[in-house]
């Protein structure tokens, strides 16, 4: 199939951007966009031009390395869909398929298709962790934990960290990443006798980053890793928690 | 020789140290190589190492500086471990994060051999798995060690927050993996590697927030600094400004992972490279058993030309899945007009005992002599088929659905078809390196002060290693084993001094990294790197893949020196060196590539043997198994490479193995 490729091209994160475009014949509907970037890349560069930028790794879902829009949706059109698994046979033969960075303002363009999404390793940093030192942990059965809140915990922690969702919250929101983190480690005894000190710590610091959120939905529809939407009533109701019962 | 044997327990088939006779055209004899092993029994080994291990005190430990080089889980493990110990640590990575690193893909599980089931597991069970599984080209005493860690390794992970797989009544879950009878795999659904490296990175956040450890996102690192023999720094490029910089450190670890991308479509992520340990290499790190390379054999086959990578689907699809090709070569009729007298369940026609369920080396094999015999299927004839027909009349949709309709929708998502109505299509693809550097029982390498975790290393796994061993063995080596080898180490430096900037170590070794990003981007060729790199790849399949012959292993030499030559004259950089450039990134990736490639032929051409995933086609049984030399190949073979610039030379170092508390003896699934 052939398809034309709009892929944004920024200098750095103050340049101007612009759209170059450049038809793509010979493509196969099982590749996935990524490897249509690839394959963009190859035909730039074999004739004298720079290959866009942007990141990728594991292609197979997991990573959350890439970060890209496609057609006006983080990742591409089909939903909870990795870009690395989103594929052309979405797109008509002789489509227009575009191609953008990740729009958010914690995530500042790097270049081209690379932005930097540091904003949300640095909540991780003030509290999405557990005190404790290797080799003094208990045994892990001595806690009993129920396959149903075992379950629960592993729906949040599903998240690959890609940044999909603030880049879809028309507020810049991370509260998908932020709930998810947090329900995730509050649903286990060890790591939650720190939960009031690590919702504040985490809250505290995403609220110098990113943006309030209203219930708009739009970062579980892009969620790779299907975090479902209420992930985000966690970042309240941790709040309230931390702020009333203290720990 | 200083090879030290215990005697304790009757060892019946104990094998005298050997070592193998002269070496090939080309190759250079070295020595022999010591272990450092605690002498005395095995399985107390670990323990014994430890207490006669030297310590640093609370005090001291600030003043020395170690760099840890990755953040998967052996990488954030060591570093996040050596910080809360009160040492100076350095993390560096090439991802924008940690959570990134390739653990972070790892599906099944992690084993331990916490024996709380009344399966009769324990350690010795253990250890007599993870040898047998790596066919007796693995040392005993560290299967030991990987097995005594690893309760402790459920334990902690469990504590920072990773969600195992529960019992309803709260207990951890496990289950079975390839090549065992227990039931040791602790795992969370299909993304045990997701959980347990957001749990590592989650750790190294802490220590970064604490400041006591400085992390280095975004850097590379490109070369090693050495010093009097001794591993003294690394320099590091920044992959944003193309800023090249000297850290200085004690000690450095090498937590890098494997090399599996050299086949070019491999199961790994796109960026996981051999350069750190290639570098290392070059300043002198011996590498051990390069060509001993996992394949996967249900990883989905190439469609296009541009597919990046082969997918992986997880082995728990042969517990139901049943393999099979046309038993008429060329057979074209789509699969379900094959009647089932027309097809050759090759594996349960071989292997009646295991069947489906042969170890990974053994099902990859008989997969590629399908294939090679013509009984390939699919468009291009790469591939066997995985079929769910039976059991999906057996158990019902629903069933089949619930155990695998994640695995169902991701190979329907990469190919368009669904498999439960058409059977699936595999392929062997590359996936772990059990080669990688050499080092000793202390994880330190034959360069003082540099130390190796994870699947950077070659440690445990022998000549192939068994499912869920390798995050178990990443997690011990960061957690539990480089926190105790590193300080031993550095206790006899106390007062020792960073290496001066300005040092001639220091300022050679960034000279040496400038020139080489010049030659690179001076090339000015017409090929962009990944071409070399595709080529490269389709030479070590063919070559040095699932099966290798004489001819075959030298053929590839003799193309690897052709691509080599090639590239060196018409490589095609587009951009700069002073800001992001991925291609300049990917050229020096395939150019250490170029390089390691050979010395793993040159390594597969050596061994006269075959083992594990070594399958050498001259040296198989009366029934077409691989055929062990133990006699004259019982060891670990470490390389040492001098020059490339025009033909290479290679110094075969020898470490002989023996085995006393699981007696030699030849693998069997039939």
């Amino acid at each position: 199939m052939k398809l034309t490729v709009r892929v944004w091209r920024q200098d750095g994160p103050l340049g101007e951007g612009r759209f170059d475009t450049r038809e793509v014949d010979g493509v196969e509907p099982s590749m996935s966009v990524l490897e249509l970037l690839d394959r963009y890349n190859h035909e730039v560069v074999t004739s004298g031009g720079e290959p866009v930028v942007f990141e990728s790794d594991c292609r197979e879902g997991i990573c959350g390395a890439c970060g890209i829009v496609v057609n006006g949706r983080p990742h591409g059109p089909v939903k909870r869909t990795p870009a690395c698994h989103q594929r052309l046979n979405s797109f008509d033969d002789g489509a227009t398929v575009t191609i953008e960075p990740f729009r958010a303002g914690p995530y500042p363009i790097i270049r081209d298709l690379m932005v930097e999404r540091g904003a949300l390793t640095e909540v991780l940093q003030a509290g999405g962790h557990v005190h404790v030192a290797a080799g003094t942990a208990p045994d892990a059965d001595a806690d009993r934990i129920t396959f149903d809140t075992a379950e629960q915990a592993l729906d949040f922690a599903a998240c690959i960290g890609c940044g999909a969702c603030v880049a879809a919250c028309p507020n810049g929101s991370a509260n998908l990443y932020l709930g998810a983190k947090l329900a995730h480690l509050s649903a286990l005894p060890i790591p939650a006798s720190e939960r009031g000190s690590r919702a504040r710590a985490m809250l505290n610091e995403a609220d110098l980053m990113f943006g309030p959120c209203s219930l708009h939905g739009e970062c579980a529809e892009v969620c790779p890793a299907d975090i479902p939407l209420v992930a985000v009533s966690y970042v309240n109701r941790e709040r309230l928690r931390a702020g009333i019962a203290g720990s | 020789m200083i090879f030290k044997r215990s005697r304790t327990r009757s060892a019946p088939q104990e094998v005298p140290a050997v070592i193998p006779p002269g070496t090939k055209a080309g190759v250079k004899a070295g020595s022999i190589l010591d272990p450092n092993e605690p002498s005395g029994p095995r399985d107390t080994a670990w323990q014994r190492a430890r207490d006669n291990y030297r310590l640093v005190s609370p005090l001291n430990r600030r003043k020395f500086s170690i760099i840890v080089v990755g953040t998967g889980l052996a990488g954030a493990g060591a570093a996040a471990t050596l910080a809360d110990l009160g040492y100076d640590v350095t993390s560096v990575t090439y991802h924008d994060a940690p959570r990134r690193a390739h653990s972070v893909a790892a599906q099944g599980g992690i084993n331990a051999a916490r024996a709380k089931k009344v399966d009769n597991d324990s350690i010795h069970r253990f250890v007599t798995d993870t040898v047998k599984g790596g066919d007796f080209r693995g040392r005993e005493s560290e299967a030991f060690r990987l097995a005594e860690e690893s309760a402790r390794v459920i334990d902690h992970m469990n504590a920072v927050g990773a969600p195992f797989a529960r019992e309803y009544g709260g207990s951890l879950a496990t289950r079975s993996f390839g090549g065992v009878q227990v039931s040791r795999t602790y795992y969370t659904r299909g993304q045990t590697g997701q959980q347990l490296q957001v749990a590592a990175a989650s750790e190294l956040a802490r220590q970064v927030r604490a400041g006591r450890v400085k992390q280095y996102v975004r850097h590379e690192m490109v070369d090693l600094i050495v010093k009097d023999g001794q591993a003294s720094g690394v320099i590091v490029r920044h992959l944003l400004t193309g800023e090249l910089k000297p850290l200085l450190a004690h000690a450095v670890v090498l937590a890098t992972g494997g090399y599996g991308n050299i086949y070019f479509r491999s199961t790994l992520a796109k960026n996981s490279n051999a350069s750190a340990a290639w570098r290392a290499h070059r300043r002198g790190a011996h590498m051990a058993m390069p060509s001993f390379v996992q394949f996967h054999p249900t990883a989905l086959p190439i469609s296009s030309e541009w597919q990046s990578k082969t997918i992986l689907m997880s082995e728990s699809l042969r517990n139901d899945g049943r393999i099979w090709v046309p038993a008429t070569p060329g057979d074209v009729r789509p699969p379900n007009e094959i009647p089932e007298e027309e097809r050759d369940y090759y594996l349960e026609r071989k292997y009646p005992a295991f069947g489906n369920l042969t170890p990974r080396d053994v099902a990859s094999r008989a997969a590629k002599e399908a294939i090679d015999g013509g009984f390939g299927v699919g468009p291009l004839k790469n591939s066997v088929y995985l079929d769910f027909r039976d059991a999906i009349a057996r158990l019902g949709l629903e069933t089949i659905a619930s155990r695998y309709g994640n695995l169902f929708h991701m190979y329907h998502d990469a190919t368009g078809e669904d498999p439960t109505t058409s059977p699936m299509r595999i392929a062997p693809g590359a996936h772990f390196t059990m080669g990688g550097l050499w080092a000793d029982y202390q994880l330190m390498t034959s360069i003082p002060g540099l130390f190796v975790a994870g699947e950077a290393g070659f440690g445990y796994h022998g000549a192939n290693r068994l499912g869920a061993n390798s995050l178990l063995s990443a997690c011990v080596d960061g957690w539990f084993t480089i926190p105790y080898t590193v300080p031993n180490y550095l206790a006899g430096k106390l007062g020792q001094p960073l290496l001066d900037p300005d040092d001639p170590a220091v300022t050679e070794t960034m000279a040496d990294a400038y020139a080489r990003f010049d030659r690179l981007l001076g090339i000015g060729g017409t090929r962009p790197p990944r071409d070399f790199h595709r080529e490269l790849g389709e030479v070590l399949y063919s070559g040095c893949g699932v099966s290798r012959t004489r001819e075959g292993l030298t053929h590839a030499i003799g193309a690897i020196r052709d691509i080599r030559e090639r590239f060196a004259r018409d490589l095609l950089i587009a951009g700069p060196v002073d800001r992001v450039n991925q291609e300049l990134e990917y050229a020096g990736r395939v150019e250490d590539y170029l390089q390691l490639a050979e010395l793993m032929c040159v390594d597969a051409l050596e061994r006269e043997e075959s083992c594990g995933a070594h399958f050498r086609e001259e040296y198989r049984s009366d029934t077409g198994e691989a055929k062990r030399d133990d006699s004259t190949w019982a060891s670990i073979l470490a390389w040492e490479t001098g020059s490339w610039d025009d033909t290479p030379t290679f110094t075969r170092h020898v470490e002989p193995l023996s085995f006393e508390a699981v007696p030699l003896e030849v693998r069997d699934y039939r």
